[in-house]
């Protein structure tokens, strides 16, 4: 109840505050700080495979937020997102190989532009069909027109380039600046460029009535309808536009890897931004955000380690979805209200409790690593001996030693583990009735 | 002429009945949990692979009762402890929750049994051919499975209509509330429904798998489709789904048969070929080869002209 008065008194005074030059400081402050981040993250993080894991990242970054637009602000789960990033892409790589064959005065940082207007275009073709039905239809409706494209791109060869897909030479289009987009430390600045003017519209777009409208028809379609807003429309538009930022991550892959081929709009790509927008959670603007960063981090990383890395994914993924159903950064936000009251006091013992509760999950985890590599290792890679080396200790699947400890460490972790959580959960209780204590006194 | 179509409608009977064993579980348990069951073809390729393993063992027929028992029992566990655990966070999350089983299931398998497919043969009782039609022998394992599919659709009939237990889930499927209060436990109804739905999932896996390729990629590849028979029959609708099964059986199973092309048509009458580009495609492309697209175009179709599906009544 003290939120929404709170709410209500601060309305009008953000709106004065904005209208000045000291609110438009404010509100640019943190994009300035993104855009110096941007800027200096290829300094710190110098090694090749670092700027490559980064510029991945920048466009993972445009992707969740533009399926996030669809799933977080207007409630429609789709199986299809990469539909908009593959043809956005693919037109990208037409559109470049066309401007290197007709030697046409167009440089390659506005290529996106060319992605942008063709996710928009089949968002516009393909949201006409889908975005008529929500909920549990809309889903497999963007299933099934992901599963269309996807297999009429093995078809369509003139287009699609059949299996090996459709390559380009990014550094023949026309030079500007003295610009010629060879090395990757400067794809990586026109990635970094594209990904912050996305993450600003996007960002913008959710502060506009449009984006209100998204969040109602999210919440109750029909009564959104009582008050006078169509929402077929407000789903359709919404459809439309994330279609137009995924064609700009497409695009932005398109330019990065020199090739699009039929993976680019398949179920895997469509599945892979569904996990990233829900780990890192759909709730918050940044949530995407971080999970974008997060999972393709893993995904560089796991790949590297472990050949099952997918499993890992997947269990990561269910967890979150039984857990934490509004993500990584929903966690985050849980403890809003303490750092807004400021109120630091009963942040020690928090802490403490999380320690507490990270030992025995940590104890889970190993010994579910344990086991998932070890089964591993002895149905497939039963070739290679039985002998495996996980966290610098050998164990020998053969024996039965390893497997019982492994079962020991999961079960017996997660059985502690569980009983933390009412200890982690009266700690979090009695600090945010402390926050909100502070809050009122003040 | 008359031979390729007898025997094409011979397996488009079957490819629609396998396909209405796992389209009649689904559908059931949508309807009664608003759940889209995204794992079901995955406790369908679980079916098979367990089907596998356990004849590796003891042979075929222990396993064509024990896979899909197993399989059920699975399913019920995780209706119990996973689905019911995220009931409370909406339907999204159990949608996603499922989209998660079946990602991590394609996982568990690949890690047991690898990337490739395994050696899930016909068992030599059921090795050869039942009779002569024109000049093809048809297999006496395909009338097998036909058989067996039939026989299922006939008990799950009965089962729903005649006796006390399909009274109960029917009465489930509208009134959930009331039939609580009239003492009878829900939660254990739908636990029971979506074992079952996922046993019957896992028995098409056990009799398809030999007949079929037995690999890790089978629930993605069927998956999809599986979908469309559901939204095109209209989603919660069983008689709705038994008709699309059998369509979309029909209707794939006959078109990887024919191999005609727009050019074999146009070119008699005298219109010229086009030059190239995506036209030229379109233009040589033959009914087989957009076989695995059919599905997807009649999904499209149906949703533009009869959103509700073909039997559908609710508005989802």
């Amino acid at each position: 109840m003290s939120d929404v008065t709170t709410d209500v008194v601060n309305v009008p005074a953000r709106a004065g505050a904005s209208a000045g030059l000291a609110g438009v400081a404010r509100h640019a402050a943190p994009w300035l700080a993104l855009a110096v981040a941007f800027a200096v993250l290829p300094m710190i993080f110098t090694s090749g495979s670092a700027l490559t894991m980064l510029s991945l990242m920048g466009i993972m970054i445009v992707f969740a937020l533009s399926y996030n637009m669809l799933l977080g602000e207007t409630g429609l789960l789709s199986f299809g997102h990469a539909v908009y990033y593959g043809l956005g892409g693919f037109v990208a790589v037409h559109a470049m190989n066309t401007v290197i064959h007709d030697r046409l005065p167009v440089p390659l940082f506005l290529i996106p532009l060319v992605g942008a207007f063709s996710g928009l275009l089949f968002g516009i073709i393909f949201g006409s069909v889908s975005t008529r039905r929500a909920g549990t239809a809309f889903a497999m409706i963007s299933l099934g027109l992901g599963e269309l494209v996807a297999s009429s791109s093995l078809i369509l060869r003139s287009f699609f380039g059949g299996e090996e897909g459709v390559s380009t030479n990014r550094t023949k289009l026309l030079h500007v600046f003295g610009l010629n987009f060879g090395p990757q430390i400067e794809i990586y600045y026109l990635i970094a460029f594209w990904c912050l003017l996305c993450m600003v519209a996007m960002f913008a777009l959710r502060r506009t009535p449009f984006g209100s409208m998204c969040n109602a028809v999210r919440e109750n379609a029909e009564r959104a309808q009582f008050v006078g807003y169509n929402p077929q429309a407000v789903r359709f538009i919404a459809f439309a536009l994330a279609g137009l930022f995924a064609g700009v991550a497409g695009a932005l892959a398109a330019i990065n890897f020199e090739l699009v081929n039929s993976a680019a709009v398949g179920a895997g790509q469509s599945g892979l931004v569904l996990l990233a927008a829900y780990i890192g959670g759909t709730g918050n603007f940044i949530g995407p955000v971080i999970g974008a960063v997060l999972v393709t981090w893993l995904e560089v990383m796991l790949s590297d380690i472990t050949d099952v890395w997918q499993l890992y994914f997947g269990l990561l993924f269910i967890g979150v979805v039984m857990f934490a159903p509004n993500g990584i950064a929903g966690l985050l936000m849980m403890h809003e209200p303490l750092w807004r009251a400021r109120a630091y006091g009963p942040l020690p013992r928090l802490l403490l409790t999380y320690v507490i509760a990270l030992v025995p999950a940590l104890a889970t985890l190993a010994g579910l690593i344990a086991v998932i590599e070890m089964t591993y290792h002895r149905s497939v890679k039963a070739s290679e001996g039985t002998t495996i080396s996980l966290f610098h200790v050998t164990l020998d699947t053969a024996s039965f030693v390893p497997w019982i400890a492994a079962i020991v460490l999961l079960a017996g972790g997660f059985l502690l583990f569980r009983r933390t959580w009412p200890v982690v959960g009266a700690a979090w209780h009695d600090a945010i009735v402390y926050a909100q204590t502070a809050g009122k006194a003040k | 002429m008359l031979e390729l179509v007898t025997i094409s409608a011979l397996n488009g009977v079957l490819y629609g009945m396998l396909l209405f064993l796992m389209a009649s579980g689904l559908t059931l348990i949508f309807s009664m949990m608003g759940v889209l069951n995204f794992a079901h073809a995955s406790f369908y390729m679980l079916g098979a692979f367990f089907g596998f393993q356990i004849s590796e063992i003891v042979g075929f027929w222990p396993a064509f009762f024990l896979a899909p028992v197993l399989v059920g029992g699975i399913g019920a566990l995780v209706e119990r402890y996973g689905l019911r655990r995220v009931h409370r966070h909406g339907p999204v999350a159990e949608l996603l929750f499922t989209f998660g089983l079946a990602f991590v299931i394609e996982e568990i398998v690949q890690m047991i049994w690898g990337k490739g497919p395994v050696d899930y043969r016909v068992p030599l009782s059921l090795n050869f051919s039942a009779f002569t039609a024109f000049s093809t022998n048809y297999p006496a394992y395909k009338m097998f499975e036909l058989l067996t599919a039939i026989a299922i659709f006939a008990v799950l009939l009965m089962l729903l209509t005649r006796t006390r237990v399909g009274l109960i889930i029917q009465a489930s499927l509208t009134h959930p509330h009331m039939v609580a209060m009239l003492g009878h436990n829900v939660p254990r109804v739908f636990m029971l429904v979506f074992g079952v739905g996922t046993g019957l999932a896992a028995l098409a896996g056990v009799i398809a798998g030999p007949a079929l390729v037995t690999q890790s990629n089978m629930a993605a590849a069927l998956g999809p489709i599986l979908f469309v028979v559901v939204v095109v029959g209209g989603l919660g609708s069983l008689s709705g789904a038994f008709l699309a099964s059998l369509l979309i059986g029909l209707v794939q199973t006959f078109a990887v048969s024919i191999n005609l092309s727009v050019a074999d048509v146009l070119r008699p009458i005298g219109v010229a070929p086009p030059n190239g580009g995506v036209l030229f495609d379109v233009w040589n492309v033959t009914v087989a080869q957009i076989a695995p697209i059919i599905p997807y175009l009649l999904l499209v179709l149906i949703l533009i002209f009869r959103p509700t599906g073909l039997m559908g009544t609710r508005e989802h």
